[in-house]
């Protein structure tokens, strides 16, 4: 069978068996996912290659303690929320956690407004998407962690309850408040998001 | 569903970790052996 065609799980059972080979199948299959995942957190290449090595070193490890492998345990949220564990216990431990507040030293308005009303479309394309990192950054953080997963990365509202290890309907809980408090910051501080 | 302002192209862009960074995964795993004693696990690195 064509490895390409291998499930995760047999792949797995296959590197507890020795295969080196399904190892190095499944990081090609994920390094993509796994690899933006962590870079939406830590914005820095360098930084998010390290913590993808930590990842694949934890990984490794407890596959061949044989501390893993649950069948019902998908493989790509597993890894991933290995990833987003070490990220926070590492910015925990640094206590270098980026806090954005909407306080008088950091308000919001002379943050996001647009002093450039006339320039080219694809500049103010460029500022609108400036904007909206800011606006997002605003969100509290399960629901900026929710909207970043589906909107950037792609995940289903599965995966992201799987990775955030919470239900489905708080994944989408999570949504609706997301987009409903940027509506409220876009409304309160009147920013123009068009051409 | 709300409109989307953003562009996808922020974070879909595809993003793969250094060849080396791969490579030193793979190596390792090939290296490291792990025997369980009890409780205690040993891990061993091959050179």
């Amino acid at each position: 069978m064509a490895k390409s065609q291998t499930s995760d799980a047999q792949l797995v059972n296959m590197y507890i068996s020795g295969d080196e080979n399904a190892l190095a199948t499944l990081v090609e299959r994920h390094q993509s996912r796994i690899y933006g995942f962590i870079y939406s957190k830590v914005g820095d290449r360098d930084k998010t290659d390290d913590f993808f090595q930590e990842t694949f070193i934890k990984v490794i490890k407890t596959i061949k303690s044989k501390e893993y492998y649950n069948e019902k345990g998908k493989f790509l949220p597993w890894v991933m929320r290995i990833a987003n564990n070490l990220i926070v216990d590492s910015y925990r431990k640094d206590s270098k956690i980026r806090m954005y507040r909407d306080t008088e030293e950091f308000p919001i308005v002379s943050m996001i407004k647009d002093t450039t009303p006339s320039i080219e479309a694809d500049m103010i394309c460029d500022q609108i998407n400036t904007d909206m990192l800011k606006v997002i950054e605003l969100l509290p953080d399960d629901q900026k962690q929710v909207l970043m997963m589906r909107y950037f990365q792609d995940m289903t509202f599965k995966e992201i309850s799987e990775v955030t290890n919470v239900s489905m309907n708080t994944s989408l809980g999570r949504m609706r408040y997301a987009i409903n408090n940027m509506r409220k910051i876009i409304e309160k501080n009147q920013i123009y998001l068009s051409i | 569903m709300a409109k989307l302002y953003s562009k996808k192209r922020l974070a879909s862009s595809k993003m793969l970790p250094k060849k080396e960074t791969i490579n030193f995964i793979l190596q390792y795993s090939k290296a490291l052996r792990i025997v369980k004693f009890g409780n205690m696990n040993f891990e061993t690195i091959a050179n």
